[in-house]
């Protein structure tokens, strides 16, 4: 093994790991709102890897224009589910962590099922895209094009959310929300407006993330099972609440992945980060930056 | 109110017992093989829900990882039957033994951990026992174990022209499980756990030792749940990683318990009996014509039921008194 192939598994799972950064960061957003896990996180980077694939291939729209769009219909998407299903999970009187785990593991199950009915279980991938396959040699460095433009994406999606949040009036009712919902309703803030923004905002974020990696990822109906679970850990290992604490969650576990591929078998590569994640929790239970 | 309470708890073990001589007869009128099987996955589901239900539901602490002691069971008994031939009735100790143990290590760093970040180190912890299992080629990596059949008998407990002797052993584990539920319901146990659930530092401070007696439940928890892995794995006599230790797994263990209502003695059987024929008629019926329905059909079920009824299914046969009663004090 020599330096220059740890720098260049350091250098994509960097690249990874901003990627994984991304596909998380809706789930802590939403987390941090309303003290809810989505369950269905990963379905909602599935049904975005979907649209991304049909607008390609039916109406040749390359994944890096349709993001915005793809993006637009997840923030709808998001806001729906949360009016249709969460707003009734969290007023339930009794075992309320379970009503919210169950009734969104329910809604996953009925996107899974949905989607192999509609779109059936075959891989499909987007093929000849402008990005697809490409490389870019920095410095000696290969390094994938598509999972560079997600990177950079990533970067500046958290730059836009740290601005948002602390710069529009928007943002700031966000966040008194998540500090106490109660005394936000005294001042006139609709309580259920914000929430659903919220898991608006939360949706498009994965759907940024989807569009990204359609162009690289095959897509089909389990797609989202696999990248949930690591941006349960993501968010889980930044603290639950934190939403920067997903930033950072997402690198340390894109450069444990590509450190545990170069010494482990390659199908053990996730045994690391959940390796990363226990170790992680036992020192500090509330996670790096969590707080509560 | 103390005679009442007594009197309560005798009546539950009634019917329970009524409940288990009626499912004893059923196979004697229902010939059909698949329908028997169709029990024998329900009355498996009851006593593996109903397991679970011990840490996850009375103790609170919910776990989203118990394949992991559902594989382990599998395993230990497959490994040791084919490799050493130990007979399963000795595997079937070893590996709920072995469960409990883990369990226990497991618990020791684990039960620090509170709400989400529980949940999803026991996800994890599982997934890792999944992958290394998954790359161990002793042990059959990815492709899993064919068990050979090398009898016909409850001493082999190998049955190959009948499902009926693994119909009672499955009605057998499922009262064994209804019973200890039952059992520690009303022990020292029992109280400590709900205390732990409602408020665990509470409970600390009236003296309930909230570590020890979590580590008691993840070891009942898990022993019984392992015990039921061995008994899968001598039922349909070939696993894999993915399907005894899959995380899907452990979602199907706790969905009976989470839709009859979690925390009660009723919930797991009532959820098994409805979910679980459910599950296998829409999959049998409508799944072969048309992929994805029986998905869509159970993941409807499982919002619906989980936002109508938090407290699940059993609230629907609570007595309208109660019900006044809990509202007067609320």
């Amino acid at each position: 093994m020599t330096a220059e192939t740890i720098i260049q598994s350091l250098a994509s799972g960097l690249l990874m790991g901003l990627l994984y950064g991304l596909i998380a960061v809706g789930l802590a957003l939403i987390f941090g709102l309303m003290d809810v896990v989505n369950f269905a996180h990963g379905e909602f980077l599935m049904i975005a890897m979907y649209a991304t694939f049909f607008l390609f291939a039916f109406f040749a729209i390359d994944p890096l224009l349709s993001a915005p769009l793809v993006a637009a219909a997840l923030f709808v998407f998001g806001a729906i589910v949360y009016l249709l299903i969460v707003r009734f999970a969290v007023r339930a009187k009794a075992n309320a962590g379970m009503v919210q785990i169950f009734s969104t593991f329910g809604l996953a199950i009925v996107m899974r099922g949905l989607a192999q009915f509609f779109f059936t279980p075959d891989y499909r991938s987007v093929t000849n895209s402008w990005l697809g396959g490409k490389t870019i040699s920095v410095g000696g460095i290969f390094l994938p094009e598509p999972q560079l433009v997600g990177a950079l994406l990533s970067i500046a999606a958290f730059a836009g959310l740290y601005f948002f949040i602390h710069r529009t009036d928007f943002g700031r009712a966000l966040e008194a929300t998540r500090e106490d919902a109660g005394a936000v309703a005294l001042v006139g803030i609709d309580k259920n407006r914000v929430f659903a923004l919220g898991w608006g905002l939360g949706a498009a974020l994965v759907g940024l993330a989807g569009a990204i990696m359609a162009i690289f990822f095959y897509v089909y109906p389990d797609v989202g099972a696999s990248f949930a679970l690591i941006a349960y850990v993501t968010v889980a290992l930044g603290g639950f609440g934190s939403v920067f604490g997903a930033f950072a969650g997402g690198i340390i576990v894109g450069l444990v992945e590509a450190t545990t591929a170069l010494i482990l078998p390659p199908s053990l590569k996730s045994v690391g980060i959940y390796a990363v994640y226990l170790l992680v929790v036992f020192v500090r239970p509330r996670g790096l930056f969590g707080s509560m | 109110m103390d005679k009442d309470f007594a009197r309560r708890r005798r009546r539950e073990l009634i019917i329970a017992f009524c409940l288990a001589a009626v499912a004893a007869l059923v196979p004697l009128f229902v010939k059909d093989v698949y329908v028997q099987n169709v029990m024998v996955l329900t009355l498996m589901y009851a006593a593996l829900s109903q397991s679970w239900n011990i840490l996850s539901g009375y103790c609170g602490q919910i776990s989203l990882g118990h394949a992991l002691y559902f594989g382990l069971g599998a395993y230990t008994t497959a490994l040791l039957f084919t490799k050493f031939g130990v007979l399963p009735w000795f595997g079937m100790l070893a590996g709920g033994a072995l469960s409990a143990l883990i369990a226990m290590a497991l618990g020791y760093p684990c039960f620090r951990l509170r709400g989400h970040y529980f949940v999803i180190a026991t996800i994890v912890i599982a997934e890792i026992g999944l992958l290394l299992i998954q790359n161990w080629e002793w042990a059959g990596a990815a492709l899993g174990i064919d068990i050979p059949v090398r009898g016909d008998s409850w001493l082999k407990f190998q049955f190959t022209r009948s499902k009926l002797p693994y119909f009672y052993f499955a009605l057998a584990l499922a009262c064994v499980a209804w019973f200890v539920t039952w059992w520690l319901e009303d022990s020292k146990w029992g109280y400590w756990w709900r205390a732990v659930k409602d408020n665990p530092d509470a409970a600390e401070s009236l003296g309930v030792v909230v570590f020890n007696s979590k580590m008691g439940a993840a070891a009942v928890s898990a022993f019984l749940v392992a015990v039921g892995g061995s008994f899968y794995a001598q039922f349909v006599s070939y696993i894999d990683p993915e399907s005894v230790m899959g995380f899907q797994f452990s979602l199907l263990m706790a969905l009976p318990a989470v839709l009859g209502g979690i925390g009660t003695l009723w919930g797991p059987v009532l959820g098994a009996v409805i979910l679980i024929p459910l599950t296998e008629l829409t999959r049998s019926f409508i799944g072969g014509s048309g992929r994805g329905v029986d998905l869509i059909v159970y993941g409807t079920l499982i919002v619906l039921i989980s936002l109508a009824l938090p407290r699940g299914l059993v609230s629907l046969f609570a007595r309208p008194k109660f019900f006044w009663r809990k509202a007067a004090v609320r």
